[in-house]
């Protein structure tokens, strides 16, 4: 529970996460140049990820929030998962093995087609 | 005026009680726009996913230092926003004002290099569906191989993504601008500071979401 009338914090760790911020975006631009081959964008996202909770937890004082507050935090993020999720575990099994199981498919057992 | 407006609405029992329900409003709002943002990541990530080497070329088109100094430009108006909400916990009526106006004047600088960056993309045939000609844009370092309806599919992710980003910018000063009169005008203090807290709610996460988009549009490296 935030409380208007509890204790009040120390502004200190406001100047931590701002610097802590601007230090990782200026990673984040650094390693853009490093050749890390296809782990650019995984890199990046978990660098985008940290920043984004320590801005929850702090600048939105997500440490002082109730545990219902949380559980609209973590059900934002949980339904975003599942829609990215769910379309690219289509999209990416989409061309597995697409031939093998096109060799197998009903029609072209009916129609006798020689199995190649 | 404290009596005709007072603080405590007359259907919740007392100012805390009121401020947990303000805030949960705000971050369930806040879930909706996570969906809302996050379905034109999810396009985004499929289109990229098909045409990584496209996306790639259209997006060595922006300017990578802009975009970082707009990124460092928003942490600033986060921290200057926290800090707002911190001089009205302590009670520093000087400091909540001036740090309001600090976030509102860093919130303009952001839009405005916006604008010299749109500005940029006009003037190098960038606009997709307006004024968009990729052998006009084509960076010389870059071959042919580029299919040119790829790379304008990239520049309509990008300019849906910050002008809705932006569109968030807008309607973000507008709040502040309302409470910076208020804010003046003394309401918020260490007992009722609630409407500068859900403010600042979506102010950091409009922060957020730049914190994804710069990264996905601007350094796209494979």
């Amino acid at each position: 529970m935030t409380s208007a009338t509890k204790h009040v914090p120390s502004p200190l760790p406001y100047f931590l996460v701002f610097g802590g911020l601007l230090v990782l975006t200026m990673t984040t631009v650094l390693v853009a140049s490093v050749p890390l081959g296809p782990w650019h964008t995984t890199v990046a996202l978990a660098i985008a990820v940290v920043k984004a909770s320590l801005i929850v937890l702090f600048f939105m004082h997500g440490l002082e929030s109730s545990r219902l507050t949380w559980m609209v935090v973590v059900a934002a993020v949980l339904w975003l998962a599942i829609m990215l999720g769910g379309t690219f575990s289509d999209y990416m099994t989409r061309d597995f093995d697409e031939k093998q199981i096109r060799k197998q498919t009903s029609l072209s057992i009916y129609l006798g087609e020689p199995v190649a | 005026m404290a009596i005709s407006n007072p603080p405590l609405a007359h259907h919740f029992e007392n100012l805390e009680q009121q401020h947990e329900a303000n805030t949960l409003g705000m971050w369930m709002f806040l879930a909706t726009e996570v969906l809302f943002f996050g379905g034109l990541f999810t396009a985004y990530a499929i289109c990229r996913w098909h045409f990584p080497e496209d996306f790639q070329a259209a997006s060595e088109r922006l300017i990578v230092w802009l975009g970082a100094v707009n990124t460092a430009v928003l942490i600033c108006s986060s921290l200057t926003m926290a800090l707002a909400i911190y001089s009205a916990r302590i009670g520093n009526r000087k400091t909540q004002v001036g740090f309001l106006a600090a976030t509102m004047i860093l919130g303009s600088v952001f839009l405005g290099i916006k604008v010299v960056e749109y500005t940029t993309d006009y003037n190098e045939w960038l606009i997709p569906g307006v004024r968009f000609d990729w052998s006009k844009a084509l960076d010389h370092s870059h071959g042919q191989s580029v299919n040119p309806q790829h790379a304008e599919l990239f520049f309509v992710f990008y300019f849906i993504m910050t002008l809705l980003h932006a569109i968030h910018m807008i309607v973000g000063l507008g709040v502040l601008l309302v409470l910076l009169v208020l804010s003046f005008r003394g309401r918020y203090g260490p007992a009722y500071y609630t409407p500068l807290e859900v403010a600042g709610l979506y102010w950091h996460f409009v922060d957020i979401i730049w914190v994804f988009l710069f990264p996905l549009l601007y350094l796209i490296r494979h």
